[in-house]
């Protein structure tokens, strides 16, 4: 009996939190019928911001892993000055507002910043492009890759490449035969969590890009720019589209790993 | 000299593993490093395989200074209590990996890993994975890994330490046969005693990250360099003023010359072994340990007085 009511508490707060309110959502996103739906995310600012949020996707995500796996080594397996820094300062953009990550970005790269009057000379444009988006976008989901491999590193220990180099394996084969197979999931999932953040930040693309529609509009700010401007069917329908492509992500993980075993 | 060790330090921090140790083994041989946990075995197996770096002192390979090099290529076979295998590979990509790694031909590596799971007695599972393997499967399978480059010496880290007792017994077996086989020079860490004289030709005894004495097992049980090495390979009782083989008091039921009086606290038999506590006259306690048979004859039981005396062998 407890258990039922454990149960039945459990999935009642995440149907009020999560479930309902997103149903509502993809409902009223088909509130005029498919055509409705069909024409709010087919206009080209709506096609235009789909395909930014998977371009800034695809530089964040990759660059996001690479560094995030060779991070992971780093505080796990060596012993350097600053070893403590790194591994605390890794997880920064988890507690910096992203608001506050964005303007930070602007001071540094914006027209009058450190690095931005001189990279403006050499015809370089960061703020309000896409460099400055992805950017963004990196620093914010910089920290997922990390945090889930530094667990699955400590756990695994480090026989297993001992063994592989007392077997003759160098420090790459290594790597790419032994380590990496052996912490897969772990990127896996860290990847899937960036991938999300990705594809759902705000605040810091926001203040970098200017928001200009069919240039350096994303998904999410083109959510709120049809919000804003009362077409509520534009606003839910790319809310789905964005909702889709995030489940997407979490069913591909899912598929991948139900192969595998 | 198949591995030097000459003058060998090394700290962990404040922490001194090895305090300059020298060990030789030869060529072939079946060597172990016995010792207490912390008496640094582990570190010295370590240092030889290159997974640890000397603070002082050389290490020789095959009459060759290996100090420096890796252990990618020091020619060396490990194997690790925890198996460390490869998880996401089969019994028979784990043991492929070394010949794989020096890119030898394909029929080459086939025929090798045929064989050696052949010899570790592994050839039904080579498709398996290291999880559906028990135990002593996974060692075995480790210790044909660690054959298949064709080392030039063989290292085991506390081989059988994760192992329960009888499994442990039967590959301890297998593990001689297999040396007396394949003949290449070994040395295993162990902190069982009757492990190491069981399996080696020379026992290395290590204490706090020294060397207390090297020889076969009769001479560490009969002929121990100190106190420490005489408890540790066997069993001792404080008999007067000096530490003494427990089987190395006579026990009788009439004064036997320079004999003390005892009375018979408590008997324990153990099968073919007979333990007795005593309390001498003078106040003292002492263990001693007999045979069955002597048990019987002498009638000992407790509160029975007796006499006691050191045998004449021995320290």
């Amino acid at each position: 009996m407890a258990r039922y009511a454990l149960r039945f508490t459990a999935l009642g707060y995440l149907a009020a939190l999560l479930i309902v309110p997103v149903g509502l959502v993809a409902r009223r996103a088909f509130a005029d019928g498919i055509d409705g739906f069909w024409t709010a995310i087919t206009t080209p600012e709506a096609l235009h911001a789909l395909w930014l949020t998977i371009v800034i996707a695809l530089i964040a995500v990759p660059m996001n892993t690479v560094f995030g796996v060779f991070c992971a080594l780093a505080i796990v397996r060596r012993r350097f000055p600053g070893h403590g820094l790194v591994n605390s300062i890794v997880d920064l953009p988890l507690a910096l507002s992203p608001v506050v990550v964005g303007l930070a970005l602007v001071l540094v790269y914006g027209r009058t910043g450190w690095w931005g009057s001189w990279l403006n000379e050499q015809g370089i444009q960061v703020i309000f492009a896409l460099p400055g988006m992805v950017l963004a976008t990196i620093f914010v989901s910089l920290p997922f890759v990390v945090r889930e491999v530094v667990p699955v590193l400590r756990e695994i220990g480090d026989e297993q490449e001992e063994a592989a180099s007392t077997l003759g394996a160098g420090p790459w084969r290594t790597f790419w035969r032994v380590t990496l197979p052996a912490i897969r999931w772990g990127v896996a999932y860290g990847v899937v969590l960036t991938t999300a953040r990705a594809l759902g930040e705000f605040g810091a693309v926001s203040v970098v890009s200017g928001r200009i529609a069919g240039r350096t509009e994303t998904m999410t700010l083109h959510v709120e720019e049809r919000f804003q401007s009362f077409d509520l069917t534009g606003a839910y329908a790319s809310s789905v589209v964005l909702a889709l492509l995030a489940v997407g992500t979490l069913l591909a993980m899912t598929l991948l790993r139900r192969e595998e075993s | 000299m198949a591995i030097e060790a000459r003058n060998v330090t090394k700290c962990f921090g404040d922490f001194t593993a090895l305090d300059d140790v020298s060990v030789e083994v030869a060529s072939g041989s079946l060597t172990a490093l016995l010792g207490p946990s912390g008496s640094g075995k582990s570190t010295l197996l370590r240092v030889i395989a290159g997974l640890e770096r000397p603070d002082r002192g050389e290490v020789y390979i095959s009459g060759e200074e290996a100090t420096g090099v890796s252990p990618q290529k020091r020619g060396v076979g490990f194997v690790f209590q925890h198996y460390a295998a490869f998880k996401h590979m089969t019994v028979w990509d784990n043991v492929a990996f070394g010949l794989a790694v020096r890119k030898r031909p394909k029929p080459e590596i086939s025929q090798r890993v045929a064989e050696l799971l052949d010899l570790v007695q592994l050839n039904g599972l080579a498709k398996r994975y290291p999880a559906q393997l028990s135990g002593g499967q996974r060692q075995r399978m480790a210790l044909a890994r660690a054959l298949a480059v064709e080392p030039k010496v063989l290292l085991l880290d506390e081989p059988f330490g994760a192992l329960d007792a009888r499994v442990r017994k039967e590959l301890r077996a297998w593990l001689r046969r297999l040396h007396d086989e394949v003949h290449v020079t070994t040395i295993f860490v162990t902190h069982d005693q009757e492990e190491a004289m069981e399996l080696a030709d020379q026992i290395v005894l290590m204490n706090a990250g020294r060397v207390e004495q090297i020889g076969g097992a009769r001479d560490l049980y009969e002929r121990p360099a100190n106190e420490f090495v005489m408890t540790f390979v066997g069993p001792v009782s404080n008999f007067g003023d000096e530490l003494v083989r427990p089987h190395d008091i006579e026990v009788s039921r009439e004064p036997n010359g320079s004999g003390t009086q005892a009375t018979v606290d408590r008997v324990v038999h153990l099968g073919f072994e007979v333990r007795a506590d005593l309390t001498l006259d003078d106040g003292r306690e002492v263990w001693v340990q007999m045979t069955r048979g002597e048990a019987e004859t002498l009638d000992i039981r407790e509160g029975a007085r007796v006499y006691a005396v050191k045998a004449r062998k021995g320290r």
